[in-house]
């Protein structure tokens, strides 16, 4: 059994008077990917943000109940978002490079947290990431040049090493591949299971495939309600609730 | 399936007469819609072009100035009694008599008080400083005798560039023969030369006086107007208004035409003429002499002697008949000045050069010595200080509203107020700027310390609208992605999103800058429309600004001040078109793609 990096507790979600997500219990575990599945607008983005509290930004948003990292609560009110999210690493649908150069965009993040004391500590951390990213081969010789000048998959692979340049211990990935076509979608996924060597790794994703070839764990959420939890397979192949199988097979959704 | 019966709802994409009749009208509603545009901007772009050359015109009597290179005597007792050589001594000497006596010497013939002080006029009063400073400067000419190059005064400057008219003349035939007795001369000539002036002048007084009855018809009108007036009237009080102005218009009607009349009939009369102020000056130049006639008929004329030829004149083939294009009255120059030019330019002591000293010359009364360096130099320093003050406040308070401050009723309050100070008429400022800045605060008057103040306030609105619309721009995702790698929300504000703004910032701010330049009103209020010779060094010392200068010099009554008032705009309208074209260079050169 590995062990349990996020715990959720009865967590409810508000956005003003709508009621987003209603007593969601999930454990996440360490060096694992687990895919968050289910329709537009079922809640699977907003727990996912709830993980890192990117919700805290917007205003009317208000969340109760309780998550734990590491057995930390990390709604109490002594935790510091920023110092959370430098732990948990977040991944965007869109590739959102900073209009910047691509050592500047895997640099940026070590350089806030102070990772690196000298210039060449930098470079090795910059070298390392685009590795891990899975893009070093092909950015190498134009570490230099604006970030935003390429393409879609290289962009998404860029945030990805960016992501995990500061060294987080979670990995939330939010729809990673849903701008990209086929090719850098399987780069993308080739690479999200070589991070789970290392990484506890959450996807939310659209496509039932990617969830069934990336995750080892499933999580299916329907109308804000967490419907079912368990091994990917077995939601796959056998769910115990209606409304996953009948989302499954294509019926909902 | 047969065959197609339908082409379906549409119709037909090739013929068909509905549809075709349709297509038509939507065609010319679209052809209708552009030339509507194309009109729009056809007349903005004449509106400009009116402008533009209207000012240009006007700026281009500013280009050159006029130079009267004459020989002065520097008098050792009237400079430098003592021999000392000191410039602080030299200084003090007695210049401007200096000048006069260099114009005496040059013009014995001009005599009398009044004609001597028009000979004065014809260079500028500020050339005695310049002969002061060039023989400070050069101590060892004094008690020599040097041509010095004296600035023109305004009236000879304009008369050069033609303002008052060009001396035209008149064809001569016959041979001339002067009878000189003291300042009196008469004329005769073999032909019938005076007869053509005559007739000449005839028609000039016949045309005057058509002008004077166009006037009249025009009070004519009024007349019949208040006439239907009172018989239209409601009450005796509106009666008495129309009755009080009827009589206005009638009497001016009746004097216009009464002297129409009185031109006419002079035209009429065949005999001879008086010359007076009200018709064009005729000269006779002959044999080195200026005579001005002064009655004229048709065999003959006698004329006063303006500079007396040499010796007694007859039956002299080479002589010129001159006269100006307007009458005495209505031109500032004299006819003795325009004998004394003419004889300057002849002897070519006249010459124009590139008007340097309107880019270097602070503010003066003397058109010819005005520039407008002092008011670019205030409208810098007015500037510094409002940039100084606006940006930064600016740029903060929109980070504030757009990044941290929460959504609530305090700051929808104080949104709404910046963007209703933003309609706020800059006069308001301008009072505010004077209680507050100069009243309490106890800023000194006209300074562009004050002026900044009260611009910088003017300005803030328009920044903080510009700054907040840009960061408000800036991608979310940008914001998501650093908040995502954790940073803070500072870190997130100064590192990702106000570098990404900031080219919308500047062209913001550079914008309401120009807005600023170009404001008057609220400098009125606080002093900085006074009379300042001085170029300001800091932002105490008294200052003025571009628009300001414009208004000032556009209300002063010299002529030559039209040109400086029209080079003033084109000086003030090349800054706001280069602050313009900055903004535009940083929104091109900083604006980044994402």
């Amino acid at each position: 059994m590995t062990e349990i990096k996020f715990s959720a507790r009865d967590v409810n979600v508000h956005y003003g008077d709508n009621h987003a997500l209603k007593d969601v219990n999930v454990e996440i575990e360490d060096k694992t990917v687990t895919a968050f599945i289910g329709p537009s607008g079922c809640g699977k983005s907003t727990f996912l943000r709830c993980l890192n509290r990117m919700n805290d930004t917007i205003d009317i948003c208000r969340v109760t109940g309780e998550i734990t990292l590491d057995g930390e609560d990390i709604y109490h009110r002594e935790v510091d978002p920023v110092q959370l999210r430098a732990k948990v690493g977040m991944v965007f649908q869109k590739p959102n490079p900073f209009p910047k150069s691509v050592y500047d965009n895997v640099a940026y993040g070590p350089r806030i947290h102070g990772l690196a004391r000298t210039r060449a500590d930098l470079d090795v951390i910059v070298e390392k990431s685009l590795r891990r990213g899975a893009i070093w081969d092909e950015v190498k010789d134009r570490l230099h040049e604006p970030g935003t000048g390429l393409s879609g998959g290289q962009q998404q692979r860029l945030c990805i090493a960016r992501a995990i340049a500061t060294e987080p211990e979670v990995l939330l990935m939010d729809e990673p591949c849903s701008a990209l076509d086929p090719i850098a979608t399987s780069q993308i996924e080739d690479l999200i299971d070589e991070l789970r060597k290392n990484y506890s790794v959450v996807i939310v994703t659209h496509s039932m495939q990617q969830a069934a070839r990336v995750s080892q764990r499933t999580a299916f959420f329907h109308l804000g309600h967490l419907v079912e939890f368990g091994e990917t397979d077995q939601i796959f192949s056998t769910p115990h609730d209606p409304r996953t199988e009948s989302y499954i097979s294509g019926r909902i959704g | 399936m047969t065959e197609i019966t339908s082409t379906g709802h549409y119709g037909s994409l090739l013929g068909d007469k509905a549809t075709a009749l349709g297509l038509r009208r939507r065609r010319n509603a679209e052809r209708r819609l552009k030339a509507y545009g194309i009109t729009a901007i056809l007349l903005a772009g004449l509106a400009l072009f009116a402008l533009l050359g209207s000012v240009i015109w006007q700026a281009a009597g500013a280009v050159t100035e006029a130079y009267v290179t004459l020989p002065v005597e520097l008098k050792a007792d009237d400079i430098d009694p003592d021999a000392t050589g000191d410039p602080k001594i030299i200084l003090r000497g007695d210049f401007n008599g200096l000048t006069k006596d260099a114009l005496k010497a040059a013009f014995p013939q001009v005599t009398g008080r009044s004609a001597r002080r028009e000979l004065y006029d014809v260079v500028s009063s500020g050339a005695a400083f310049e002969l002061a400073d060039h023989v400070a400067e050069n101590p060892s000419l004094v008690g020599q005798t040097i041509n010095f190059r004296f600035l023109a005064s305004d009236i000879t400057d304009l008369y050069l560039k033609g303002s008052f008219g060009a001396l035209r003349p008149l064809p001569t035939a016959g041979r001339l023969t002067v009878a000189l007795d003291g300042d009196e001369a008469t004329l005769n000539s073999t032909e019938a030369d005076f007869a053509g002036v005559l007739a000449v002048l005839k028609d000039q007084l016949v045309d005057d006086a058509k002008r004077l009855r166009v006037r009249a018809a025009r009070q004519n009108n009024a007349v019949s107007v208040y006439e239907t007036r009172i018989a239209e009237a409601a009450d005796d009080d509106a009666r008495a208004k129309s009755l009080a102005a009827l009589e206005r218009a009638r009497t001016e009607r009746d004097a216009l035409l009464a002297e129409a009349e009185r031109l006419e009939a002079r035209a009429a009369d065949t005999g001879a003429e008086d010359l007076d102020d009200e018709v064009r000056s005729v000269f006779v130049r002959a044999g080195g002499g200026w005579l001005k006639l002064t009655r004229l008929d048709a065999s003959g004329a006698a004329a006063e002697v303006l500079a007396p030829p040499a010796g007694a004149l007859a039956d002299l083939a080479e002589w010129q008949l001159l006269t100006t294009d307007l009458p005495a009255a209505a031109r500032k120059v004299s006819d003795t000045q325009i004998m004394v030019i003419e004889e300057l330019r002849s002897g070519s002591a006249v010459d124009s050069v590139f008007n340097w000293r309107f880019f270097t010359a602070g503010d003066s009364r003397e058109p010819e010595l005005a520039g407008i360096w002092g008011a670019t130099v205030g409208s810098f320093w007015t500037m510094l200080v409002t940039f100084l003050l606006a940006f930064p406040v600016g740029v903060a308070a929109a980070i504030y509203l757009e990044e941290f401050a929460p959504r609530n009723r305090f700051t929808d309050f104080i949104e709404i107020n910046i963007n209703n100070l933003a309609a706020v008429p800059s006069i308001i400022f301008g009072l505010l700027g004077l209680a507050v800045v100069i009243g309490f605060f106890g800023v000194p008057r006209s300074a562009p310390l004050a002026g900044g103040m009260v611009m910088a306030l003017m300005t803030l609105p328009t920044i903080i609208i510009a700054a907040r619309a840009t960061i408000a721009a800036v991608p979310p995702s940008i914001r998501e992605a650093a908040l995502g790698v954790g940073a803070s929300q500072v870190q997130t504000t100064f590192h990702h999103v106000l570098p990404l703004a900031m080219p919308g910032i500047l062209t913001g701010t550079i914008i309401g800058m120009a807005r600023a330049l170009g404001e008057t009103a609220p400098l009125i209020m606080i002093g900085m429309v006074a009379f300042i010779v001085d170029i300001p060094t800091g932002i105490t010392d008294s200052a003025t600004v571009l628009p300001v200068q414009v208004y000032r010099w556009s209300d002063f009554p010299e002529r030559a001040f039209e040109a400086r008032t029209g080079a003033a705009i084109c000086v003030l309208m090349i800054f706001l078109v280069l602050m313009n074209a900055v903004a535009i260079v940083l929104r091109r050169r900083f604006e980044r793609r994402w």
